[in-house]
């Protein structure tokens, strides 16, 4: 019998309460009709029945429950749709939050056994900073390796930039050139022929992404041994890189190799190469670090001329992001984790009003027999049905809302532009769903199981201030965390005004900024450099609309290196980290067209030709470090060997970006570049103001530029408008999601605090009729019900605003100076939640003094 | 609770069989087990889970109701759980006999079946 009565409980509880007693007494009274053997069969016969019978039984109550659902959210079609909403969002904010969180923090990348592998550059002494903070030299590299025990492989690489003729148009691509160890060490095999094997026959090979063979070259199965031409020289296709590789970062699409000769190695100045590496697997990388910090100082003492204040900057792969890219993901997740709570609190609200509202029914119906289980199974039910269709909009939210996030995957990782929703992420968002449903589905279901019977006895005024207190405390919740998104978004609003409110020195409105890098060895040659500009110049500035036009080497927030260095002849020379100068090559009107105003002197010429005098141009600042209070006109110094007079004076260009502190910059004309300096020197970016329509003035200068040199791409076609618009995407998208957030939020504290108002009016109809009947002024019963608002209202704000300066406080490197306790943000944030729960208490206190005396009293 | 004896038509076996074994008396569960198991030669034999199953639907479906226990009858001092056919339970169960009724006579009609059995 006891092995009976276990076995009744795979029958739904209540189903077991009602009926197992009978159950059992049937076997009972069997059992006694029974004889020997045949009991024993009746046992077999008795189990096998329950095994198949208890899953109907639960199907029925499911089906029932469906049934029942579907009518209750049917009466109330207002709520099924209001909480489908709220889930919706809730879901698909947390699910698009934590798939790119997940895809940029936690997802380990893919490589094989990616914790190993490591990033090595120079940097200070110290180690401080995040990333790479200045480039190796080969010779820095070389000793390194050889000194390090930690690596199970090391390999270099440098980037850099070529035409590809061959497959489709003309294109200019990303490259990198890499030591034979790096692709290897990186563990992923290529999907289409070999990597490199180091032999010197191979610089002239490439290996290629899968997207370039698929855009390039349309997947052709016969690519390998094809050969294309970079920068007009011939490369022989050895491979081809699966989908989804990426090495260094997703902007490489083609790799050829690496191999230093002599007089790379000679000087440990010239710092163009990165090391990559995969530790051995019995050494730790703090181990590792410790070791490399040691070889550091070693080289500091063997070379100090160039190696005094060297030391490396160690770091794991994953970690080449800037922390604030890692802030801001945090910040969004923790903000969409804030609204799924305010989500789950809104809910709880509402099934608890629902459930007061159903009291009695409950109660009867729990008095007739219906067990106090079967009533929390059909709550559940409910809020089960409501959180999986509103989970189903959250993920299509989330499928929606992922692109807008993909501004904050950081372009340092070698990571697809987005996460894809994968089976993972699906599986975040049933979590999230889960969490939401037990969040606001079991709890009220808990309760009114509790309460159901008192229900009772208690009579009709039910729903004592026991539950009036718990949903007091939501609605408090609710208004906090309200306070706190209002306040995180407000603070980030006023730093991105800040940022915008930058002036970058230069005015992008009306310009145009295309590429068109000349390939060495094709123009190796000064003159034809020179010519080509020319030619294209004076052709783009007679076409109609045009009011200037210049080539320059590099744009600014665009190129932000081409750091040099100069001496000044009287002036001590100053240290090679602090006396950086931005310096860019350019043709004439280069300050007309960016509006960068020329505050003395006379911008580069057409005449200051290689035979002439050295020139520059100077910013301000260049003027202020090295010549304060003097007229810098006329002033002179050294690069690169060669003496130049300073001409003119322009004014400051953020050309690091916007947040960040740029050096003093130099500008030189294109045609005094002596003759074997490097190819990034050249003049590339075309920029063009004009007052016509973009499309048009690009398919003329395409024209022209074709005219000129038909093997010549064209690339990076955009307005400046969009360059500097890019300095503020990840933070415009962060706001954009934030404020979202924020919007919902007070929305939903206004719902919550107007919901409970509005039962509480309901529920002391008959004594507010009363005390209106007795004489009692309308005005003092609206006041107080208004009140009962902004007290639960108050107490939200005041944890809200502590908890927001603390989390302001958090992220205050995203903030761009504004202090975390900025009192307008505070006091607009406050004022806001006032002015919204007001509003939400103020129609429930409307009705309070509409209630008329006499119904209420004769529902009495 | 369903209002037309029709919409609840076909009726599952059990369940019609229940509705025969009430439509005299007031049972208990056992008692419907021996009466339907009787009334069909031993073809039929109700197990308890499928007993009870049908009867919570029946319930719900406002076809029979539950009367108060009687102690002392069937000579057993257990609390037992009687039930008792509805009017609406009858009416259900006669719609169905109808129904059956009905299909017969088309078999017969198309001579499927013998006129007499």
């Amino acid at each position: 019998m006891r092995f009976y009565r276990l076995l009744l409980h795979l029958y739904p509880s209540s189903f077991r309460k009602d009926y197992g007693e009978e159950m059992a007494a049937i076997l009972r009274l069997r059992l006694r009709d029974a004889t020997g053997a045949g009991r024993l069969a009746l046992y077999v016969a008795v189990a096998c029945e329950v095994i198949m019978n208890a899953p109907a039984v639960h199907w029925d109550i499911l089906k029932q429950d469906l049934r029942d659902t579907v009518r209750a959210l049917n009466r109330s079609r207002a709520f099924a749709l209001t909480a489908t909403l709220v889930i919706a969002l809730g879901v698909g904010a947390n699910t698009a939050a934590f798939s790119v969180a997940d895809f940029v923090l936690l997802r380990p990348l893919p490589f094989p056994d990616p914790d190993r592998l490591v990033r090595l550059c120079e940097g200070p002494r110290t180690m401080a900073g995040w990333g790479c903070q200045n480039q190796l030299s080969p010779a820095n590299y070389r000793d390194l390796k050889q000194m390090s025990q930690a690596f199970q492989a090391l390999g270099a690489f440098g980037s850099g930039a070529v035409n590809l003729v061959g497959g489709g148009e003309p294109r200019r691509l990303t490259i990198l050139s890499v030591t034979p160890e790096v692709l290897p060490l990186l563990g992923v095999n290529p999907l289409l022929g070999r990597t490199f094997a180091g032999t010197s026959d191979e610089l002239s090979a490439a290996i290629i992404s899968y997207a370039l063979w698929q855009s390039q070259f349309g997947g052709d199965a016969g690519i390998l041994g094809r050969t294309v031409n970079l920068d007009g020289a011939p490369y022989t296709i050895i491979g081809v890189m699966p989908r989804g590789f990426y090495f260094p970062n997703r902007d490489v699409q083609l790799w050829t190799l690496l191999q230093f000769r002599e007089q790379d190695l000679a000087n440990r100045a010239n710092t163009y190469i990165e090391g990559v590496g995969r530790l051995r697997a019995d050494v730790t990388f703090e181990q590792a670090r410790a070791e490399l910090s040691m070889h550091a100082d070693r080289l500091a003492r063997e070379y100090p001329d160039t190696n005094a204040e060297t030391g490396v900057s160690f770091f794991r792969m994953r970690d080449n992001m800037a922390p604030r890219s890692r802030l801001m993901l945090l910040t969004l997740s923790a903000a969409s984790l804030c609204l799924l709570l305010l989500t789950c609190a809104n809910l709880a609200n509402l099934l608890l009003a629902r459930a007061s509202a159903y009291e009695r029914e409950l109660a009867v119906r729990a008095a007739l027999g219906a067990g106090r289980q079967r009533l929390v199974r059909q709550l559940v039910t409910q809020s089960l049905v409501l959180t999986l269709a509103g989970s189903v909009a959250g993920l299509a939210i989330a499928w929606a809302a992922v692109p807008v996030f993909s501004s904050l995957v950081p372009a340092t990782l070698p990571l697809d532009a987005q996460p894809a929703l994968d089976l993972r992420v699906i599986a975040v968002a049933a979590a999230f769903a889960a969490l939401t449903a037990l969040g606001f589905g079991l709890f009220p279901a808990l309760r009114a199981g509790r309460t159901g019977f008192a229900a009772l006895r208690e009579g009709t005024r039910a729903g004592g201030g026991r539950k009036q207190r718990i949903r007091g405390v939501l609605v408090i919740a609710e208004v906090m965390m309200t306070v706190v998104l209002l306040i995180t978004s407000g603070l980030l609003i006023r730093a991105v005004w800040r940022v915008q409110a930058i002036d970058p020195g230069f005015r992008p409105e009306n310009v145009m900024t295309m590429r068109t890098a000349l390939p060495r060895p094709r123009y190796e040659d000064p003159v034809r450099r020179s010519e080509f500009y020319d030619r294209v110049l004076a052709q783009v500035r007679g076409l109609p609309g045009v009011e200037s036009a210049a080539f320059i080497s590099g744009l600014p927030l665009v190129v932000t290196g081409l750091i040099t260095g100069i001496e000044i002849p009287g002036q001590d020379a100053r240290s090679g980290r602090t006396s950086g100068i931005s310096h860019r090559w350019l043709t004439p009107q280069y300050f007309e067209t960016l509006r960068i105003p020329l505050l003395r002197g006379r911008d580069v010429e057409d005449g200051d030709l290689s035979t002439r005098p050295g020139v520059a141009v100077v910013s301000s600042s260049f003027a202020d470090r090295y010549w304060p209070g003097q007229d810098p006109i006329g002033k002179a110094f050294r690069h690169r060997g060669q003496m130049r007079t300073v001409v003119g004076v322009v004014g400051d260009v953020r050309v690091r970006g916007l947040e960040r502190t740029s050096e003093p910059q130099m500008y030189l004309p294109a045609q005094q570049i002596a003759a074997g300096q490097p190819a990034n020197f050249d003049p590339k970016d075309l920029v063009v103001r004009h007052s016509g329509e973009d499309e048009a003035l690009v398919a003329s200068i395409r024209q022209i530029v074709r005219a000129v040199d038909p093997a010549q791409p064209i690339s990076d076609v955009r307005p400046m408008t969009d360059v500097l618009a890019g300095e503020t995407a990840s933070r415009r998208a962060q706001l954009q999601v934030l404020g979202a957030l924020a919007l919902v939020a007070i929305l939903l504290s206004a719902v919550g605090i107007y919901g409970l108002l509005a039962y509480t009016v309901a529920q002391r109809r008959q004594e507010i009729g009363v005390r209106l009947a007795l004489g009692a002024d309308p005005a003092d019963v609206g006041r107080m019900i208004f009140a009962n608002g902004m007290r639960l209202a108050l107490f939200g704000i005041v944890p809200g605003v502590i908890a927001a300066y603390a989390a302001g406080r958090g992220m205050s490197a995203l903030l761009f100076g504004i202090a975390p306790g900025d009192p307008s943000t505070f006091a607009t944030a406050v004022i806001v939640t006032l002015v919204v729960t007001g509003a939400g208490s103020l129609v429930p206190a409307i009705r309070a003094v509409r209630v008329p005396p006499l119904i209420a009293l004769r529902a009495e | 609770v369903t209002s037309h004896p029709d919409s609840l038509l076909p009726l599952p076996a059990a369940t019609f069989h229940i509705l025969v074994a009430l439509a005299g008396d007031e049972r208990h569960g056992y008692a419907i087990i021996k009466d339907v198991a009787a009334r069909t030669g031993g073809a039929l034999k109700l197990s308890a889970g499928t007993l009870y199953r049908s009867i919570d639907r029946m319930l719900e479906q406002g076809l029979i109701r539950e009367v108060s226990a009687r102690s002392g009858r069937d000579g057993d001092d257990e609390r037992r759980r009687y039930y008792r056919i509805t009017p609406f339970g009858r009416s259900v169960a006669v719609a169905e006999a109808g129904r059956l009724a009905q299909m017969l006579a088309l078999a017969r009609a198309s001579g499927l079946v013998p006129r007499k059995a």
